[in-house]
Parts: C-alpha cells; structure tokens; sequence
C-alpha cells in the first residue's frame, strides 16, 4: 500500500485511579478518540475531561471544576510516536511491546513522556492497552492542604483501545 | 511516448507527488477532531449549592446523593453587644434534600421560624449547554408546602390543618455566562392559605434576582434579591421589606460553607418572601451560615 494504512479509536476507554486509604477516587470515560499511522508510527490521543465518569456526581463536579478547570482546558491530549515501530508488523496477529515517546498535555501544561503499551493484532483489527502514572503536581494541578491526604500523589491511569481501519 | 502524453504524465506524477504531501502533512490531530463527535457539553456548576443565598438556585441534587443542611439565622446584628449582635439567639433550620434521579430532586426540612415544617420538589426541565444541543439556559421548577405548627392560642376556635399551610410554585431561570460568573431570575407565587387580618393578602407575588462571582476556585461571592410586589391597596397588618442577602460560598471537599448577611429571618421561600420584618436601612440583618454535607447514597 502506498500511503500508510490508519487506524481509528473513537469509544476507547480511559480509567484512572488516584485513591487513598481515605478516599476512593476512580473514573471511567469511554469516548477516548485516537487515530494511529501503521506507517510513521504517529500516535494521537484525546480524552475529554467532562467525559469522565465518577460515582459521586459531586467529586465529578469537583474534578471539572477545581481541579482540572475542564471549561479552560477541555481535553487532555497525547502526542506521539511509537519508537520501536520496525520490531512488528501491522499485517500479521500477534502481540507486541510497544513503547510511545510524545508529549502529554493536560491542564494545559505539556509534558514529555514514554508510554510501555502492548498491541495486539487480530485479524486486521489492532487493540492498544497502556497503564502510566501520571502526577498531579506535574501539571499544576493544584490540591489544597485540606485534602492533601485523600488524594493520590500518583494517579494510575490505563487506557484500553479497540482500533478499526480509517 | 510524444510529447503530450509525457506532458500527461508529468501532471499526473506531479498531481499524485501533491496529494501524497498533503496526506502525510495532515496533521493526525486535526483529522481527529474532524472524525470525532464533539457531543452536548452540558454546564456544570452554574451555582455551588442547591441554594444562591437562602433561595434556590437552579442546581438538583444528583441522582442518590443525600445534602444535609444545617442553616442557622442569628439575631438582629444592631440588637446590641449585649445580645452579642444577635448571636445570642439562633434560628435554626435543618434539612434533608435527597435527588431521586437527574431531573427531580426533593427536601424535607424543620425550621425554627414559626415551627414550620416544609417539603418541596424541584425539576430539572432545560439544562444550559453547547455542542450538539445548544440551550442558552437552564430552567427548573421549584414547588413547596410548608405548614406553620405554632400553637393556636385563640380558644374556642379550631382550625383545620390546611389553614396553617402555604404554597410557593417557582420558575427558576439561570445562565452561567462564563467560569466566574452565573445570573438567576425567580418569578414567584406564594399563597397563604390563611394570613393574619383580612388586609393581608393571601397571594404574593414576587421576582427574585440572584447571582454568583467567583473570587477563587473554591470561594465565591453570592448576591439575592427579591422584589415583592406590593398589594394594591397596602393595609397590611406589618410592615415587610423585600429581602435581600449578600454572602459568600466556601468550598471545601464533600462540604459547602455559606456565610451571609441578610435582613429575613425566615429561611424558606413563604418565611423570607412574605415576612421578612427587617430593613437593612435601619440596620436590621442578621447574620447567618449554611453548612450542606453531601452523602452519596447511590452504588
């Protein structure tokens, strides 16, 4: 094929979890969009912060408004590239180690960043799993004092994504 | 091969090299905004609290989630030092406001004004947002039943007990014009089914004004007025001014902390609406503070 093949995600899911003994804090959104070029390697990623799903519909609110100020910094986004891209191919099933080195922007502030992912590829269809840690204090996201200790210090945060061809 | 189909050949080759650039330099970011759906972005937030000041605001409880409310109303703040500006006395009124699912919420509530006892409901009908739906504003409709349980000290006269009961239907109409900023317009009625002389009126009706400034991302200034229109021929048996209270919002986790100076003593819509005695012209407010923790109920 001449131009290199591309694949899209629009309804991956993104978790993240930044629990304490003294708080759950779990949230799930399920409209993560990516596209990925089998060719260069290209990775984008974008999540939109108002997406994410909590229990508490006042932590969500929370979340949006005090921490991640979602009405000026929609969407959390990655940019990148799969480094080791020559180690496998796109065309035949299999799974591989991948690793992606771009930038991670959230709240507005941009990071550099290496990703270890898995991809697997079956029939055709390719699916890309990663978990990263991401810490709040990087981005500026800033927690009062008072709930310093409910709050992880490092926020896991894994994204599972179901590509098809473009 | 003449000329002109190597001239063919060439536009062609030329044509294919363009496109291939052009491909390749899309940026990918672009391409995937273009393919996702940006959806309905629904305004949060427009108020912290289910209230503005001591009227509501257009915020429902979420679906399970349980808000306690503890209100407390002092005394007159220019009763003196001796009374402690008012901190002597204490009006109390505590509330439970349960939202039974994403469009209705309902409270029932004790306040020590008049020993009122009250429950209200209040609907969620137009939610401010942009994307694929646009709303410009959010609308909800507020209705309320409070019943004064002060003893009826009139003997040989018995009263039934919807005599003792008043009702409040409420259009509640608000915007949030940007991150700081959010504006609510009341229309109201209230009726009382039984007033004290027969020149009061039993049905008020009045516009109410709110709004909200942020100062910080947990602290914001909040701002209520209620214009009460007069009866047309002003016989009343007291004197009542339109209520008006100026506060702040402090937020802290779970919890939500509103301190306020308003001249109503009443903290339900019959009470501050129809009976606040106070003039803040001469001095007559009291200060008061909210404390709402909300318990998620919901698996």
């Amino acid at each position: 094929m001449l131009f290199g093949q591309r694949y899209i995600c629009k309804n991956g899911h993104v978790s993240f979890n930044g629990s304490t003994p003294l708080e759950n804090i779990e949230a799930n959104n399920h409209q993560a969009a990516s596209i990925l070029d089998a060719s260069t390697g290209e990775l984008v990623f974008t999540v939109l912060i108002k997406s994410f799903e909590f229990k508490q519909a006042l932590m969500q609110e929370h979340f949006n408004e005090n921490y991640m100020e979602s009405d000026k910094f929609p969407k959390a986004t990655f940019k990148g590239k799969i480094t080791n891209l020559s180690s496998f191919n796109f065309t035949k099933d299999g799974t591989f180690n991948v690793d992606a080195t771009g930038d991670l922007t959230i709240h507005g502030v941009t990071k550099p960043i290496t990703i270890k992912g898995v991809i697997v590829v079956k029939n055709g269809d390719v699916s890309a799993n990663s978990k990263f840690i991401v810490k709040p204090v990087d981005y500026n996201i800033q927690i009062p004092k008072l709930v310093e200790g409910k709050i992880a210090k490092e926020i896991e945060v894994n994204t599972d994504l179901a590509y098809s061809k473009m | 091969m003449n000329f002109t189909m190597a001239r063919n050949l060439f536009f062609v080759l030329a044509l294919f090299w363009l496109n291939l650039g052009l491909l390749q330099g899309q940026d990918l970011e672009k391409l995937l905004d273009e393919a996702v759906d940006e959806g309905t972005n629904y305004t949060s937030a427009t108020f912290k609290s289910t209230r503005i000041v001591t009227g509501h605001s257009v915020e429902r409880m979420p679906k399970g989630q349980l808000d306690f409310r503890i209100s407390h109303r002092f005394g007159l703040i220019n009763s003196g030092a001796y009374n402690f500006f008012g901190l002597d006395q204490a009006n109390i009124h505590l509330g439970l406001e349960y939202g039974i699912n994403n469009w209705l919420m309902v409270g029932y509530g004790r306040g020590t004004f008049e020993k009122t006892y009250d429950g209200f409901l209040k609907f969620s009908i137009l939610r401010q947002s942009t994307g694929t739906k646009t709303m410009p504003i959010s609308l909800s409709y507020f209705n309320s039943l409070a019943i004064n349980t002060l003893r009826w000290e009139i003997p040989d006269t018995k009263l039934n007990f919807w005599n003792r009961a008043s009702f409040v239907h409420q259009i509640l109409v608000a915007r949030k014009f940007n991150e700081r900023f959010s504006l609510e317009l009341n229309p109201t009625y209230v009726h009382r089914n039984m007033v004290a002389t027969e020149l009061d009126p039993n049905d008020l009706f009045a516009l109410g004004a709110g709004a909200r400034m942020k100062l910080s991302r947990r602290i914001s200034i909040n701002i209520e007025y209620y214009y009460v229109v007069p009866p047309i021929n002003d016989y009343r048996s007291e004197k009542t001014y339109d209520p008006l209270s100026i506060g702040f919002d402090i937020e802290t986790g779970g919890h939500v902390f509103q301190l306020f100076f308003s001249n109503s003593l009443a903290m339900i819509e019959k009470g501050f609406i129809g009976e606040t005695t106070g003039n803040w012209g001469n001095g007559d407010i009291h200060f008061g503070f909210n404390i709402s923790r909300v318990f998620n109920l919901s698996k």
